[in-house]
């Protein structure tokens, strides 16, 4: 007889009614939790407000204009971020393409029963890893052996192929090539995790239908398991991307922090937030407006694409969910 | 009419069953074989940098490792030696103003999302703006932190920071431990109401100890970020070549050291001496994360 059974033989009681203090502890403990939830909402309006408030002054002085304008003197005071949109947009683009190929074949390659158990685990890890070590570090990194790494390559690029417009200038040091290549191997973790829960999510019987009817492995992945999981793996892509877009301290050690607009891979060049972080410290009452301008420029263009990212990540859940 | 077995003797001459033994040579076969053999070597490449970064930090940062990096100031321009000890309880200080703002606040939102009001508006919205927080660019929370705690207090300080990593912090912790709350059996709960109890203390007689591993990862998860963070504390912490603790007080509202922005400010100076113990700073930057993170992964690996 356990003590249940024993309390209700005997008659005893083992449970009662919540008493008055109870409820109101009850009570002020779920009130807390909701303001708690609320703050979440309110925290993402307060952002935008805030920063949108500061940045007013510079709105209505600068106009749209300040978007395609291609100056940023303190002196002259006339700022224009077309450089800057350029750069974020291109070193984004390039770690994309980069990023993707390689998180997009890591998490075909831990997915589709290539590794046996240890090794499997074992890059596992170094995507983990990968995602931990922080961004400063990786721009360190970057600047002393990326970019020595890289120059005999830039070097020789430039002199043979200088026609090409991406190699018509030669690598000084800093530049927009290093700074893609480091922000790809920052955003190579979160396209191949992604991209992988987007393969787990494929049932498995589509999966074993394919092999039935004598399709190989890669026939398997390229024309059945990959155009399956494709929104998820776009998702992956954008939500990537959102990550590049944002991503400060690589790009603000790396691109070179040259206000111009250049097609080359070698040239400097320089990012929204990398222009937020070198000049913020030392801004001056009249160049705060202006800053917190390009935070919201920043900012809109990263929860537009951080949304869309989500949007399609719960769309395809959804859907597999459905399908299962 | 009889349908036809296409497995049937005598059709087997008109459809041309393939040959079922493998052959290497053949187009598709062959295909097959490079792809995987692409596969390996991208994957083995995608792995050159991590272990070019952890040889980078042991070769170059582990021989400056010595106690005086922890006890000592970072030295000025020309000077030799030095360390970084005022930079290491920065980075905890910060990181522990942004734990004790976003860690609570976190934790009863997730209750929240996951125990009181699962399928309501609130909760669809809250969870929709904290996954879109993930994606918040660092350099912004430090904008946002600047604006609001800068600006108003009249200077950089630890808090400042705090706010900054805060936000951060908070989308990790929430999702993480919503997560993991809404794992529990329902059985446990019923069997806790059916005693008589409110759902606060169903919630903290059952579901915030149950969950409590997945809680905890989250937390961890948060902290190792926080504490690799450099953007938000540029212009909410700067800078400090001073002790947090100074003739026996805190310098709470002060400009305050970390790791991460020493690296950065070292990285750019044209002496050795600084180089080098950026490296080290690195290596002891990186050893923190990664503690972080195994805690993390220990904690996670208790199951229900």
């Amino acid at each position: 007889m356990n003590a249940f059974e024993q309390a209700a033989s005997t008659g005893e009681q083992i449970s009662g009614p919540p008493s008055q203090t109870d409820y109101l502890l009850d009570r002020s403990f779920r009130g807390i939790a909701t303001v708690c939830a609320w703050f979440i909402l309110i925290i993402v309006g307060l952002i935008m407000g805030e920063i949108g408030i500061k940045a007013i002054p510079a709105i209505s002085e600068y106009h749209i204009g300040f978007l395609t304008g291609t100056t940023w003197d303190v002196n002259k005071q006339t700022f224009g971020i077309l450089p800057e949109i350029w750069g974020t947009l291109y070193s984004s683009i390039l770690a994309l393409v980069i990023g993707g190929f390689f998180g997009i074949t890591m998490a075909i390659f831990l997915t589709q029963d290539f590794l046996p158990a240890p090794l499997a685990l074992f890059f596992r890890t170094v995507v983990e890893l990968l995602a931990a070590i922080p961004s400063v570090v990786y721009g360190f990194w970057g600047i002393f052996v990326v970019i020595p790494f890289i120059r005999p390559l830039a070097d020789w690029l430039h002199t043979e192929f200088s026609w090409i417009p991406i190699f018509s200038t030669s690598l000084s040091g800093p530049g927009m090539l290093p700074a893609a290549l480091v922000l790809s191997i920052m955003i190579l973790p979160t396209i191949a995790a992604v991209s992988q829960d987007a393969l787990r999510l494929v049932p498995y019987r589509i999966k074993e239908a394919a092999y039935g009817l004598g399709a190989n492995r890669w026939e398997v992945i390229l024309k059945v398991m990959l155009p399956t999981a494709s929104t998820g793996i776009f998702g992956a892509l954008v939500l990537g991307f959102g990550r590049a877009l944002g991503e400060t301290m690589a790009l603000a050690m790396l691109v070179g922090n040259s206000n111009q607009l250049s097609l080359s891979l070698f040239s400097p060049g320089n990012t929204l937030a990398a222009l937020l972080a070198l000049n913020f410290p030392e801004a001056g009452e009249r160049e705060i407006p202006v800053l917190m301008y390009v935070a919201l420029v920043l900012l809109l263009i990263t929860f537009a694409v951080n949304m869309a990212g989500t949007a399609i990540m719960s769309l395809t859940s959804n859907q597999m969910k459905a399908g299962k | 009419m009889s349908v036809k077995n296409p497995f049937d003797k005598e059709n087997e001459m008109s459809i041309g069953i393939p040959s079922l033994e493998r052959s290497l040579f053949e187009p598709r076969a062959l295909v097959s074989v490079l792809l995987s053999g692409g596969a390996w070597i991208t994957a083995i490449i995608a792995s050159i940098p991590l272990f070019s970064v952890l040889y980078g930090l042991v070769v170059r940062g582990g021989h400056r490792l010595s106690l005086e990096v922890f006890t000592e100031l970072p030295p000025a321009g020309f000077e030799e030696g030095g360390g970084f000890g005022n930079a290491i309880v920065g980075t905890l200080v910060t990181v522990g103003f942004g734990a004790i703002i976003s860690i609570p606040i976190g934790i009863m939102a997730a209750i929240f999302l996951a125990e009181l009001e699962p399928d309501g508006k609130v909760a669809f919205a809250a969870k929709f703006c904290a996954k879109t927080l993930t994606g918040l660019p660092s350099i912004l929370a430090g904008v946002f932190a600047y604006a609001m705690v800068v600006l108003t207090t009249g200077t950089y300080s630890a808090p400042a920071a705090g706010v900054a990593l805060a936000l951060l912090m908070l989308p990790t912790v929430v999702l993480t431990a919503e997560e993991s709350m809404r794992m529990i059996p329902v059985n446990m709960k019923n069997a806790a109401y059916g005693m008589g109890c409110t759902r606060s203390q169903v919630i903290w007689k059952i579901v915030l100890p149950t969950a409590l591993p997945g809680v905890l990862t989250g937390v961890m998860l948060a902290i190792a970020r926080a504490a690799g963070e450099t953007a938000p504390l540029l212009f909410t912490a700067l800078f400090s070549n001073y002790w947090f603790i100074e003739n026996g007080s805190a310098q709470v509202m002060a400009p305050i050291a970390s790791l991460s922005v020493l690296i950065y400010n070292f990285s750019g100076m044209p002496y050795e001496n600084q180089i080098e113990l950026a490296w080290t700073a690195s290596l002891v930057l990186v050893l923190m994360v990664l503690t972080f993170n195994i805690l993390a992964r220990v904690l996670g690996r208790k199951k229900v």
